[in-house]
């Protein structure tokens, strides 16, 4: 078994575009659910609705990047008051349901063969991102070393997507400790009590909806811009993948996300890694590689059950802060 | 050229791709679908003699990757997929044009293999069709028949989904994995094993109930006893869903299998001519369904299970013994809910994300009704089944769950408590 390869592939996924989009969604979704209490079960609709965003106008229209950027923002947080409207005044398991709901008719509805003109169809769209490449700032070479070591636009991506982690990450530490940040959190405490202070809980809610959904989006984009854009990528699995991140962190933790990413990342790649490396030196003979590569997907599903039932916090979470209990 | 129509002609597509070295390591992809570039290819020509037609779908799967590839205005498909090995390439019959139809319309499944090369054309011979063009009166009767079928099943699993959230009040999401359980078991021993039909049911609906036992005993009472909350409770059942769906990937395959019951010929009622074996299946749901609202209504064991849906500590006060209810209900949802999979196994066919996929037809149709009334799941599956059913007269085939969903969206906006729930305070 060649173990540096495998350590080597696992410690550059640490870092990979995928992963800062993961993080960058699993920030969006911390917002919801460990601040404010939403059970947003509808993040990959958030993400495809940022990825389609960007790209079809990119492609029909010849949108310059920052326009595409714009029509990002504005669709998904158009998306958001359509999902906010009719649920935020229902039990919470209510908008979980509606939330995933939206998401899956996000996904039918880019994926049908009826609008194969505009979005693709199936097969997805790619030859979008000239635009981003254009504004690469680093000159041609090799960067970094080891395991980590980029092409100038494998660097520019990843510059760009944790780029914008950390800006999220930046901003939603300085509102949660604002006086917004603290209704947001009462409301997730005791709704009732926020609302008799005389607050208009169904704003805020709709506020935090917003705010997490653009994160989603943006994470969206990031995840297309170094490769085509596939609408069977934004199904319910990725949504659940995202939650077990965010748990895995830890909920109401400004690190919480990334480090859950960071971990999610490297522990699917490693851990197919080992599987496909000990098929190969034949001590493990009565799976194909096939099926070595499910075994990962078992190992999350497993982990997100083992986390939920003893360390909901996760790893850095406060457990008198997350009474989980919405 | 009707009679001697050429069925579909494939060419070898691109063959000078890179060096199989550096380009054809498949990226480690988290996705089940996969985010890759594409390196490997499977796709095709599909023509109705010298006409390319257009918009045809084939599904491809494999790998634990599903994905549609629609022909073009060329008559050419592609779906590029994430690394090599075997995959399925099926035939969408219902997206060919009206008229044409697959040569052999029982073997529209055909297994790829992607070893040697990154590129594999497949075959589908079509030609002029036995797809009548019916008028609109009998389309739309045979598309009610059919959405009857398929909402009779989803009652049964629905009303497992409601009985146990009632009782509980636990959004169960590995619902959908007790339906292929079902489906899976029963193709098991029913197709795989040879098992005669009778026989191979009973087995599946006693190994059903054992999971709704087993998921009772070994996780949620625990859970319940550690006073662990609702939210997290089906975060876990999220976990398991993902947990056990990956299981019949590794144990099945990413296949499409087809379940054997005999029972084929085909039975007209009217305009519709539907097989034997569906209008077995819509009687079984029925006396299933009747025998379901009996137990609820006339027995002992029934009334309490209702009581403790109601409110289950006025239940436990009057001496009701709660846990043994929610043991009862776990284990007769399960029961159910593999005989529906038995069921959908049959309308459609099985593999291992079935019951994945109709999950949120479910509980659409759960919060339909009202969610927590057994009776209200029935009515919400019926509409459920004949709306997706009905819909695909007039909008594409691959749209029909959305509009399912989108009146689920809709009831929540106008009347939250569903049809037949009580209205209670929201928000």
């Amino acid at each position: 078994m060649d173990w540096g390869q495998i350590l080597s592939t696992a410690a550059g996924e640490l870092l990979s575009p995928v992963t800062a989009a993961y993080a960058l969604a699993a920030i969006g979704i911390g917002v919801h659910f460990g601040y404010a209490g939403l059970l947003n079960f509808g993040q990959a609709g958030f993400m495809a609705i940022g990825a389609y965003a960007f790209v079809v106008p990119t492609l029909l229209w010849d949108f310059p990047i920052w326009a595409a950027f714009l029509s990002t923002i504005l669709v998904s947080v158009l998306f958001a008051l359509l999902l906010g409207i009719p649920t935020l005044r229902l039990r919470a398991d209510y908008l979980a349901i509606v939330t995933i709901a939206s998401a899956e008719i996000v996904r039918f509805v880019v994926s049908t063969s009826g609008l194969t003109a505009i979005t693709g169809g199936a097969t997805g769209l790619s030859g979008y991102n000239g635009g981003f490449i254009d504004l690469n700032p680093f000159a041609p070479g090799r960067y970094g070393f080891g395991p980590w070591e980029f092409s100038a636009n494998q660097l520019w991506v990843r510059v760009f997507g944790w780029g914008l982690v950390i800006i999220a990450s930046v901003l939603v530490f300085l509102l949660m400790r604002s006086p917004w940040g603290r209704v947001v959190k009462g409301i997730r405490e005791d709704e009732d009590a926020v609302r008799s202070l005389g607050k208009n809980v169904y704003a805020y809610k709709m506020q935090a909806l917003i705010l997490g959904g653009v994160f989603g989006a943006f994470a969206g984009v990031i995840y297309v811009l170094p490769r085509s854009l596939q609408p069977t990528n934004y199904g319910t699995t990725l949504t659940f993948f995202i939650w077990t991140m965010l748990l895995l962190g830890g909920a109401a933790t400004i690190f919480g996300p990334i480090v859950g990413a960071m971990i999610f990342a490297a522990l699917l790649t490693l851990s197919d890694g080992i599987v496909r490396g000990l098929i190969r030196a034949d001590i493990v003979t009565f799976i194909s590689g096939t099926q070595a590569g499910q075994i990962r997907f078992m190992i999350i599903g497993a982990v997100l059950m083992l986390l939920v039932i003893f360390r909901p916090q996760g790893i850095f979470g406060n457990k008198k802060e997350l009474s989980f209990n919405v | 050229m009707l009679g001697t129509v050429i069925a579909a002609i494939v060419l070898a597509l691109a063959v000078g791709i890179a060096p199989a070295s550096a380009e054809a390591t498949p990226t480690p992809s988290p996705s089940p679908s996969g985010d890759f570039t594409s390196t490997f290819t499977i796709g095709g020509l599909i023509r109705d003699g010298d006409s390319p037609l257009e918009g045809v779908e084939v599904r491809v799967e494999g790998q634990g990757f599903d994905e549609i590839g629609v022909t073009g205005a060329d008559g050419r498909w592609v779906v590029p997929v994430p690394e090599q090995g075997e995959y399925t390439a099926t035939l969408l019959p219902d997206t060919l044009p009206e008229g044409v139809a697959p040569r052999d319309p029982e073997n529209i499944t055909r297994d790829v293999n992607l070893s040697t090369t990154n590129t594999v054309n497949v075959l589908f011979p079509t030609g002029e069709g036995t797809v009548s063009t019916s008028n609109f009166g009998s389309t739309l009767i045979t598309r009610i028949i059919f959405g009857l079928n398929f909402g009779l099943l989803l009652a049964l699993a629905a009303i497992g989904i409601s009985l146990i959230y009632g009782t509980t009040k636990l959004n169960n999401f590995a619902h959908g994995e007790m339906v292929t359980f079902g489906a899976v078991i029963f193709l098991i021993f029913g197709t795989t094993l040879g098992v005669p039909l009778i026989p191979a049911i009973a087995i599946t609906l006693v190994l059903s109930a054992f999971t709704g036992y087993a998921q009772d005993a070994w996780l949620h009472r625990p859970l319940r006893k550690r006073g662990v909350g609702l939210v997290q409770a089906m975060i876990v059942t999220i976990g398991l869903s993902i947990f056990v769906r990956y299981v019949y990937l590794f144990a099945i395959g990413g296949n499409i299998e087809t379940l054997d019951t005999g029972l084929t010929q085909n039975v007209t009622i009217g305009p519709a001519t539907i097989t034997l074996a569906s209008l077995v299946s819509m009687g079984v749901s029925i006396v299933m369904l009747g025998l379901v609202g009996l137990f609820l209504t006339r027995t002992r064991v029934g009334k309490a299970t209702r009581a403790v849906s109601d409110n289950s500590s006025l239940a436990a006060a009057s001496g009701i013994n709660v846990d043994r209810i929610i043991r009862i209900v776990w284990i007769l949802a399960a029961t159910l809910t593999g005989l529906s999979g038995i069921l959908y196994g049959i309308f459609r066919q099985v593999n291992w994300n079935m019951g994945f996929q109709i999950l949120l037809l479910l509980f659409a149709a759960v919060t339909l009704g009202g969610l927590g009334s057994a009776f209200g799941a029935l009515v919400g599956s019926l509409v459920i089944g004949i709306v997706t059913e009905v819909s695909t007269i007039w909008i594409p085939n691959d749209l029909r769950y959305a509009v399912a969903l989108l009146i689920l969206i809709l009831v929540l906006l106008v009347r939250p408590q569903g049809v037949l729930g009580r209205k209670e305070r929201v928000g």
